[in-house]
């Protein structure tokens, strides 16, 4: 996978632990896809979903830190104007238009806010997990616009609006999930799998679920 | 704090320990030639080592081998071990002996971050890495040892999402300093993470298997969710760049499901694709697990799909299905043992 340099723009944190680093886009892509990044040409590159929208002028990449990983510790201290190295937009986790649900935890939002940026917006439930309250990241964006097709699943806090238990737990309860449209599912191999049981368990087929998973 | 593990040590990593000891470069080879070449599980034995450096390698590390703590027996002899690698964490190792040959599958991490539709271990979620120490602990601390014919990195997790380790673990298992085996006697699996597939297989004489499932995009994304990041057909592509050479060898493995990948379809998207590969297919049954919405092929269309590929000049075989009255197949005993252990700790 070959990585070219770019100068970062910037690495705003977001939420503790959180940020969004964001350079140029020379590029173009599709909602979902992924890019590869290190912070030198030789050193194995991570993966992350792109977070920026297709008309947006700039990469925006939503990371958190890994204490133990190679990468994110360092990515946090990038200022404007470094290099960090990417490879060209890649995957197939793709956007649509047909009516939908996506489901993500944590920083496996970031698909999702990339389609959302790109103007796919219409018929969508998204249903999102996180820690504490904090951890709805560009939830503004989402409340404006989904209203009640907005759902936040906090397991550590309590807040207005907001599910207190895990994003399965939420799930579990539901009586009737549509199960016309596709469930697109972004996070940890944990959530993917537990998700996707609960799913198929509600009849869901799992021809309808789409999963994305951090590794 | 348990001490580091000097077993699973490569040579260089042992010559830079007796380095920072300062002790003789030879003593490194004599390391190695205790810890992979000859039976004996403590740093005492180390018999031709000076005082010294037993007592400073005492000081800082241990032996490091982790006895087995639980093993099942099929009544076709295949066994199933279980290692624990870590609090609350456990791996299965499958021995399979066959009348000309005995295999071992070893796991490669504690659980799994891939989440493919129809495997237990990924309901596990991901929990760890092993280091090559306990990957390779898996070959010396089981009785069989010594009838070992053939290595599979087929067991728990993915082998190259763990490339260092799994490396690392091939050259103690290949190289003269270590157990010398044939790098052919070796055969690694993945379900094709590019950039760690293109270094293993610039690094390593190794064989590969491909877990493909179905030649078809959509459907390999709806069973396995790789497919989004990672193609099969870039992973094809760059398998058929690559100058395998005479001796080295190329599989996919193919677990067959009833009414998704086993129509004629299938056989002819898999002649095309595999069109200028050297490979062969392994047709698998598939023994449902808890909760799966899939089901096997039967007997008479997994045939029929295996003469079908064969008459395609595709090398196709089918695997036998071993250990089945003990759930052989990766990931039950140690996801039973897991709830064991967290109802009792709750």
């Amino acid at each position: 996978m070959s990585l070219k340099e770019y100068k970062v723009i910037a690495n705003d944190e977001i939420a503790p632990g959180v940020f969004v680093l964001r350079y140029r886009r020379n590029f173009t892509f599709i909602p979902g896809q992924v890019v590869a990044v290190a912070l030198h040409p030789a050193h194995q590159p991570r993966l992350y979903s792109i977070a920026s929208g297709m008309q947006d002028d700039d990469v925006w990449l939503l990371y958190n830190i890994r204490p133990q990983g190679e990468l994110t510790p360092p990515l946090s201290e990038a200022k404007a104007g470094d290099s960090i190295f990417a490879s060209a937009p890649t995957g197939s986790f793709y956007g649509k238009a047909a009516p939908a649900v996506w489901i993500a935890t944590g920083t496996g939002i970031a698909p999702f806010v990339s389609m959302w940026r790109s103007g796919i917006r219409r018929n969508k439930l998204l249903i999102h997990g996180g820690r504490f309250l904090h951890s709805f990241y560009f939830e503004e964006q989402f409340k404006e616009i989904l209203g009640e097709n907005y759902i936040r699943c906090c397991s550590n806090d309590s807040g207005d609006g907001v599910f207190h238990g895990r994003l399965t737990t939420w799930l579990q309860k539901q009586q009737h999930l549509p199960t016309d449209r596709k469930y697109y599912l972004c996070g940890s191999a944990e959530m993917v799998v537990e998700t996707r049981d609960i799913l198929i368990e509600k009849q869901i087929s799992y021809d309808n679920i789409v999963a994305e998973i951090y590794f | 704090m348990a001490k580091e593990a000097l077993f699973g040590k490569t040579l260089s990593e042992l010559q830079k320990i007796v380095a920072d000891f300062g002790l003789p470069a030879y003593t490194a080879r004599q390391i190695t030639g205790w810890l992979y070449q000859k039976d004996i599980t403590t740093i005492d034995e180390m018999s031709n080592l000076s005082k010294n450096a037993r007592l400073l390698l005492n000081e800082h590390y241990a032996f490091g081998l982790t006895p087995f703590t639980k093993v099942q027996t099929s009544t076709d002899g295949t066994r199933k071990y279980l290692f624990a690698a870590g609090d609350m964490k456990f791996i299965e190792t499958a021995y399979i002996p066959e009348v000309e040959r005995a295999t071992l599958c070893v796991s490669s991490q504690v659980g799994c971050k891939m989440g493919c539709l129809f495997c237990m271990t990924g309901k596990q979620g991901f929990q760890t890495n092993l280091t090559a120490g306990q990957i390779i602990n898996q070959v010396r601390s089981i009785p069989e040892t010594d009838k070992l014919t053939n290595l599979v990195y087929m067991g728990m997790g993915e082998p190259l999402d763990n490339i260092d380790e799994v490396m690392k673990s091939l050259e103690i298992m290949t190289a003269e300093w270590g157990y010398g085996w044939s790098p052919k006697r070796i055969t690694v699996s993945t379900i094709g993470i590019i950039p760690a597939m293109r270094l293993f297989l610039a690094q390593s004489q190794c064989h590969l298997a491909v877990s493909m499932h179905t030649p078809f995009e959509e459907e390999r994304q709806r069973l396995m969710p790789i497919e989004n990041v990672y193609k099969l057909s870039e992973v094809l592509e760059i398998i058929r760049n690559f100058d395998l050479g005479r001796q080295r060898r190329v599989s996919f493995e193919y677990i067959m499901f009833k009414g998704i990948n086993d129509t004629p379809r299938h056989v002819k998207e898999l002649a095309r694709i595999l069109n200028g590969i050297r490979c062969r297919i392994n047709l698998i049954r598939f023994h449902p697990i808890p909760g799966t919405p899939l089901e096997s092929s039967t007997d008479e269309v997994i045939e029929q799909f295996m003469v079908a590929l064969n008459e395609k000049d595709i090398r196709t075989t089918l695997r036998a299905s071993r250990g089945q009255d003990i759930f052989a197949a990766c990931g039950l005993l140690s996801t039973k043992e897991l709830v064991k252990r967290q109802q009792e700790d709750y």
